[in-house]
């Protein structure tokens, strides 16, 4: 078969992903003297990164100057229901300032308290004021200056360039295959390391704040070239999205909103975060309205409301409320700021939001309360990564971001994720360069691996078929919706899999029409790969994990159990078949384990 | 309450083309983004169109949409009447490179030709000082979600290809706005703005500043500002004026 007309590029190191995480280990990989490959699935600076709304956490102290990294750590790690890899958590919260400083030294222009120092934000889990941000359009804000920094330093840049297959040679990965979404020819890569940073999988579940893109890439590459997968039952449902009109459903509303005073109500008008407070964050949370009301001004002497408890409670307290049938006329609950706040400051702290439902939903949150619920937002799971190098557990493969995992552990606070693929890019970046520099020997690309991965690109152009590469999309987003959703339990996960089963046989029965030429039937049959791998990948976690803890629920298993907050579910792929595991977190020493001794 | 439209979808490539029609049903809050899904998903699976956020954040899903330079992910089908017939065609002013997908690599190479910033040494603490009122007008032109409808509109380029290499465009006019109003910054870019960017050709239509779905005011705040400080260092008086005043020019790109 004569598929093996393609171009070659060669790099020392290449980035596969251009948001947060790729962008910043592109950087870093250059700065250390690597030739750096950038490739991205869409143009450069449209990542998802550009979504994150409300800012990136960093113990910088500008508003509270008690803040600092230990505390940051220790709302991590509790946040994460102390499953989290202690060390990255470390690293992150002490490292995040520093990215931060960069990103302004690099051009970002983040929001200025009247000293003229960086401001920070409330958001959910964080003890202090703690985001700095812009507005509601962090993200942006972030990917435009990491974009026009990276694009002087020398990085070639592989715009709508889809990766669909890592090379090995041997135990070592050497690079990979992809295709131009622009005319479908292949193209290799051949490089001495592998930085992954390819972001979520939530294109697996039908109600979602995330883009086409987020089909899990990096996780099904890592995968199938043997790397270790860890904490895939946890995904992360952020409370608050447009639920209406259904065609912006899944629209993410930033915690922002919360955090500059917004309260949830139910149907009755009542604010029932306060009825949802766990056991685990009782000490810390206020649990009457007045005492509440006066945190956001004076959080020495008073708990913080529980309206911003950490994700993972508010979206199970809403999907309670809606159950109950207390919930909104369109199914979810009301978020409420505009009795709250003034107009003029609503729309300057919240303008997308201002915009967004203004424009899309014909509301005006300055005067009305917005309806909102929980939707797929975020995975905790991914690559298991060696906290200080992120390389995983194949030499040459590096992954940040996350499409890595261990960080968040069960639960990711919001303001975590910026702040993650900034301090762990820049980590990938480096020592997927170190790695490149102190690699002796001499790559060698397998022809036959080329061929193999060609011949499955080419194949749904080719066969003879009958399945749409949509409908199977759109009815995997069904079965996730309903079996792998935020209550979870034995007999959905189990039909889940069956089902998984089914659409794997009609996957391979997919037939495109077209030709090669920019055709997005085409791209999404062969996503559709990565989407049902990790689509399986988290059910066989979540059925695994017979317990409750952080954005994994289940109703057959309601309670947190101590042994299971000592084992992280890993995924390994020996001879085709998915391995299932449970193995030991690392231990955290016994300085940092003091931190959770002391009384808030 | 599903109203029937047609959309009337401009298929082809460089070669040639023609506008096909596809009848599809739209529901309430529906966008035009939503029905070129539909017809992906229903008639046309390779119908080929770039998108992203579909939040309006990203900027992927430019077109025109009965003529006019649009988000299709931000246009409302209440716009229309029902069973109006919707056209969708690629923004005109890149080369085509399937259906509603054209090539804007014109963007990126000027993206990059553009000096960055270089800033004062920091304070003492190593960390920067900016008060908020100093840098509102940066954050305005900091919104920009590159969409280059701007780009698409601007007379300068939209029937002169010859212009584009000596023409940046609005998307790069209030880049370099922002980076030349950035308090910190230390690069002259008058030369780059004259010469390679091409400022002169811009008649100030404001052509751009009507289609930016971020409502950015880039004739007024931005190329104003940039158009009136070229010609106050061209001018002597002004040369001689700071000369006495002791301001330190900055340094050239």
């Amino acid at each position: 078969m004569a598929t093996t007309s393609h171009e070659t590029h060669e790099h020392d190191v290449i980035v596969i992903g251009a948001g947060g995480a790729g962008l910043r280990a592109a950087i870093e990989a250059a700065a250390q003297g690597a030739s750096v490959g950038l490739i991205c699935k869409s143009l450069l600076g449209k990542a998802h990164t550009v979504m994150a709304e409300g800012g990136i956490a960093a113990a910088l102290g500008n508003v509270w100057p008690e803040d600092n990294w230990q505390v940051h750590f220790r709302d991590t790690m509790r946040g994460g229901k102390m499953l989290n890899n202690w060390r990255m958590a470390q690293l992150h919260a002490q490292e995040a300032p520093d990215r931060v400083l960069e990103l302004e030294r690099w051009g970002a222009l983040f929001d200025r308290t009247k000293d003229g120092r960086i401001l920070q934000r409330d958001f959910g889990g964080h003890r202090y004021a703690r985001l700095a941000h812009v507005g509601d359009r962090t993200g942006l804000e972030m990917i435009r200056t990491l974009q026009y920094h990276g694009i002087h330093q020398g990085i070639d840049v592989y715009m709508e360039c889809n990766v669909q297959r890592l090379l090995k040679d041997g135990d070592r990965v050497c690079g990979a295959v992809g295709y131009w979404r622009k005319d479908g020819e292949i193209v290799v890569f051949k490089s001495k390391a592998v930085v992954l940073a390819t972001g979520g999988i939530g294109k697996a579940w039908k109600v979602t704040s995330n883009s086409w893109e987020y089909t899990g890439d990096g996780h099904s590459l890592a995968l199938w070239a043997g790397a270790d997968l860890i904490d895939m039952e946890f995904v992360q449902f952020h409370p608050t999205h447009m639920v209406w009109p259904l065609s912006v459903a899944g629209l993410l509303v930033t915690e922002g909103v919360r955090g500059d005073g917004g309260t949830l109500k139910n149907n009755k008008g009542e604010r029932f975060m306060f009825n949802y407070i766990p056991e685990f964050f009782k000490a810390e949370t206020a649990d009457n309205i007045e005492e509440a009301d006066r945190w956001y001004t004076d959080k020495k002497n008073n708990r913080r409301t529980p309206d911003l408890l950490p994700r993972d409670e508010v979206a199970r307290a809403i999907t309670a409320e809606v159950k109950a049938g207390r919930g909104s006329p369109h199914g979810g609950v009301f978020l409420d700021i505009c009795t709250r706040r003034p107009a003029d400051y609503i729309r300057k702290r919240l303008p997308s939001m201002y915009h967004q439902f203004k424009e899309l939903a014909g509301v005006d949150i300055t005067r009305e309360p917005m309806e909102v619920g929980p939707a797929q937002h975020y995975v905790m799971g991914g690559v298991r990564v060696d906290a200080d190098s992120t390389a995983s557990t194949v030499p040459g493969l590096f992954a940040a971001g996350e499409c890595a995992g261990g960080m968040h552990g069960a639960n990711r606070l919001g303001g975590n994720s910026l702040s993650d693929l900034v301090v762990f890019g820049r980590r990938a970046g480096l020592h997927a360069a170190l790695y490149a520099k102190n690699f002796g020997g001499q790559l060698a690309v397998d022809r036959g691996q080329v061929e193999s991965a060609a011949r499955d690109l080419l194949e749904p152009l080719e066969r003879s078929g009958s399945e749409n590469p949509y409908t199977i999309q759109a009815d995997l987003q069904q079965s996730m919706h309903t079996l792998v959703g935020i209550i979870r339990n034995e007999a959905d996960l189990k039909q889940a899999l069956a089902k998984l089963e089914v659409l794997k046989e009609r996957a391979k029965k997919v037939r495109v029409e077209g030709g090669r030429t920019y055709n997005p039937g085409w791209h999404t049959a062969l996503d559709l790969k990565s989407l049902l791998t990790v689509a399986e990948c988290s059910a066989v976690a979540a059925l695994e994990r017979k317990e409750s803890r952080g954005g994994h629920t289940r109703d057959d298993h309601p309670y947190t159990d101590d042994q299971w907050g000592k084992v992280n579910v890993v995924l390994r792929l020996r001879n085709g078949a998915l391995q299932v595991s449970r193995e030991p977190l690392p231990e955290m020493p016994e300085d940092l384990k003091a931190l959770f001794k002391e009384r808030q | 309450m599903a109203t029937t439209f047609t959309l009337r979808l401009f298929r082809g490539d460089a070669k040639g083309g023609t506008f096909r029609d596809y009848p599809v049903e739209s529901e309430e809050g529906m966008v035009v983004l939503d029905l070129v899904h539909r017809v992906q998903a229903s008639q046309a699976p390779d119908l080929a169109c770039r998108w992203n956020c579909k939040a309006g954040k990203c900027g992927s899903c430019s077109a025109e949409v009965n003529g006019q330079p649009r988000l299709m992910c931000m246009t409302r089908m209440d716009l229309f009447q029902p069973g109006e017939t919707i056209s969708i065609a690629p923004i005109r002013t890149f080369p085509i490179i399937r259906d509603l997908v054209t090539d804007v690599s014109y963007n990126y190479v000027k993206a990059k030709q553009v000096p960055p910033l270089r800033l004062k040494p920091p304070e003492a603490d190593g960390t920067y000082r900016m008060m908020q009122e100093d840098i509102d007008r940066i954050q305005e032109f900091h919104k920009c979600i590159e969409c280059f409808l701007c780009q698409d509109v601007c007379h300068v380029i939209r029937d002169h290809e010859e212009k584009k290499t000596s023409f940046a465009g609005p998307r790069f006019f209030i880049k370099i706005a922002g980076l030349d109003m950035h308090p910190l910054d230390t690069v002259d870019r008058s030369r780059f703005m004259k010469d390679a960017a091409g400022i002169g050709l811009c008649n100030i239509t404001k052509c751009c500043t009507e289609v930016c779905p971020e409502h950015i005011h880039i004739t007024d705040n931005g190329i104003i500002p940039l158009k009136e400080r070229l010609a106050d260092e061209m001018d002597p008086v002004v040369w001689l004026l700071r000369k006495f005043r002791g301001v330190k020019p900055k340094t050239n790109a």
